[in-house]
């Protein structure tokens, strides 16, 4: 759409701008005020200039995190979207049935995060838990709490039975709006069900699959609720994620030079990675108009 | 998006991409057979989706002496006292209606500044709104992490901790930028002549906004609304950081059943179980316009 070039339009963006003003960049003044002092209680503070940024860049528990916490958001991914991806195709696309999984598939998306961590947590037990019950009675030797292994394979389980809806939510918000014509023509030239996916389902989709993408990549990025009810970030550190570190640091241990340097990075770290997805994705969408348009 | 609305003349009115779906797979099921297999892949999901939540429930409806005793299928004692432990304790219930107290707060504040702005995006160009839109993005890729310890500042140093209208606020931190990001995409969808149009039929702006425009994209705003509602509902650490009792919502009340006996598994899991529903009624509601509200309006 064409659109007019009007410098009055902040006027409309003004509220936003005082509300977020106050609930962000307040906010983030502070801990980029914490981040370069020193305190040794009493309010008294000192410049410290970039030691703690120093010593967070160079601490291995801060790579051991972060190392922990894009393997999680890969592994995620690497799940999540192929099978939102199979569970869309294989949707119905029309009657009553389609509300009904709609309904039963966002159910898991709207339930609060320390509940879905409480249920898995008691789900998994071997003791009084469905799923950890019948793994340990397969002979299998379970134990999220013990065993770092099992402590990750619940967690990302967890994360897929949380989040997966999401990418199938979207992945068919994409199929739906794919008009018939596609489907005559490729009906015509006799393309393969392969190729309907690969060179009609699959482009159609991108949009939404990159916003899918970018979403459950921050939320990933960002998790903290649900592994910290199940394992706490144990056993060991083997589940601490960034944000399970950050708060332990913050609030735990109240080291709040440090807590606040580590926040700036990590805010970064998604900040540009974001970027990346964003930049992509604005393209993806110009490249889909400007293809659109001759017609 | 009336291919997935049940239709009300029931087969008269097949939408077109049916068809052709139909006749891909027909095709497809001569050729594999398997085509039967794919209803399976819907309910398998939906199974797997459903089982921690069903044990959920079941574990509610037991007493904890059968929880802890072995291992029952669904409950052999049935029985209302997990429940009836909420509902009689106000320290419990007032939690429930804490929640949904500032989670309304925060859907209202939200949508309402995110209209105008979300117009001036999706109609107007100016100085650097590009930069701005992305400005307003990042407040939602924010870790919540990171704002607990300034948050728990700034809101005492207002005097607003414990309140729910410190939590509303608090929680604008990524439901605004989402707001704004779904409702332009909805507004984006809109022909600009219909803006043309009604100024010349010499409509003020805010009668032609609250008039014409709003109920042209009142389906974007249920779903920008449903999603503040979603993110706002199911968010922990930060609206139990800023709030001691009065304003505690019902999720962090959970911590309360872990005593020096143990976790009281029957009570735990009652108050999970409610903590469900708000949200499945939410959904129900907004059934016909979710996967489009999950593409942002922007497919």
């Amino acid at each position: 759409m064409e659109k007019t070039w009007n410098n009055k339009a902040w006027f409309f963006v003004l509220p936003v701008l005082v509300l977020v003003a106050f609930s962000a960049v307040i906010p983030l003044m502070t801990v980029v005020n914490y981040s370069v002092q020193d305190t040794f209680g009493n309010n008294q503070f000192f410049w410290a200039g970039t030691d703690w940024f120093t010593q967070i860049l160079t601490s291995s528990r801060f790579h051991d995190a972060l190392w922990r916490n894009l393997m999680f958001s890969a592994i995620v991914l690497a799940i999540e979207v192929p099978l939102g991806i199979i569970v869309a195709l294989s949707m119905p696309k029309k009657g009553v049935w389609v509300s009904v999984c709609l309904v039963l598939m966002a159910l898991p998306l709207l339930i609060p995060w320390n509940v879905v961590g409480t249920i898995w947590q008691i789900f998994a037990r071997t003791d009084i838990g469905l799923l950890g019950y019948t793994v340990s009675n397969l002979g299998i030797n379970y134990n999220y709490g013990q065993n770092p292994f099992d402590a990750w394979v619940t967690v990302v389980v967890m994360d897929v039975w949380h989040w997966t809806s999401l990418v199938v939510l979207l992945a068919y918000a994409g199929l739906v709006s794919i008009p018939d014509a596609y489907y005559q023509a490729a009906k015509i030239d006799g393309a393969s069900r392969w190729a309907v996916f690969r060179y009609i389902q699959l482009p159609k989709m991108g949009r939404v699959l990159l916003i899918a993408i970018l979403l459950r990549f921050m939320d990933s990025f960002m998790i903290y609720t649900e592994p910290f009810v199940v394992t706490g970030g144990g056993p060991g550190s083997s589940t601490t994620f960034l944000s399970i570190d950050l708060v332990k640091m913050a609030v735990g241990q109240f080291d709040l030079g440090p807590a606040a340097a580590m926040s700036l990075i990590y805010f970064l770290i998604i900040l540009l990675l974001s970027w990346v997805f964003y930049t992509i994705m604005t393209n993806v969408g110009a490249d889909a108009t400007s293809k659109r348009s001759p017609q | 998006m009336s291919a997935y609305e049940p239709s009300s003349h029931g087969e008269q009115r097949i939408p077109a991409s049916s068809h052709s779906e139909a006749a891909l797979g027909q095709r497809e099921r001569a050729k594999t057979g398997h085509f039967r297999l794919k209803i399976f892949v819907p309910i398998f999901y939906i199974l797997f989706l459903l089982i921690p939540i069903y044990w959920l429930i079941s574990l509610s409806f037991k007493p904890n002496q059968e929880i802890v005793s072995g291992l029952t299928l669904w409950p052999q004692n049935f029985t209302l006292d997990n429940y009836r432990v909420i509902f009689n304790d106000p320290s419990w219930y007032e939690t429930y209606y804490n929640s949904m107290l500032y989670v309304v707060m925060n859907m209202v504040i939200s949508v309402a500044v995110a209209l105008p702005a979300a117009y001036a995006f999706s109609r107007y160009r100016f100085l650097g709104d590009k930069h701005l839109f992305f400005w307003l993005l990042t407040n939602r890729m924010a870790p919540p992490a990171v704002f607990v310890l300034p948050f728990f500042q700034l809101y005492s140093a207002f005097g607003l901790i414990d309140t729910h209208f410190a939590v509303a606020l608090a929680h604008c931190l990524f439901n605004v930028p989402l707001a704004v990001w779904i409702l332009e995409g909805f507004m984006s969808g809109v022909p600009k002549e219909i803006d043309e149009t009604a100024y010349i039929d010499g409509y003020s702006f805010p009668r032609f906004f609250g008039k014409i425009f709003m109920p042209l994209i009142a389906s974007g705003i249920g779903v920008a609304a449903f999603f503040c509602f979603m993110f706002s509902w199911v968010e922990l650490l930060i609206a139990r950081t800023l709030t001691v009792t009065d304003a505690k919502p019902i999720a962090a009340a959970m911590t309360r059943t872990s005593s020096a006996t143990g976790l009281d598994y029957g009570v735990l899991t009652a108050a999970g179980v409610l903590t469900i529903i708000p949200g499945a009624i939410v959904i129900w509601f907004v059934r016909n316009h979710i996967a489009k509200g999950f593409a942002l309006g922007r497919v």
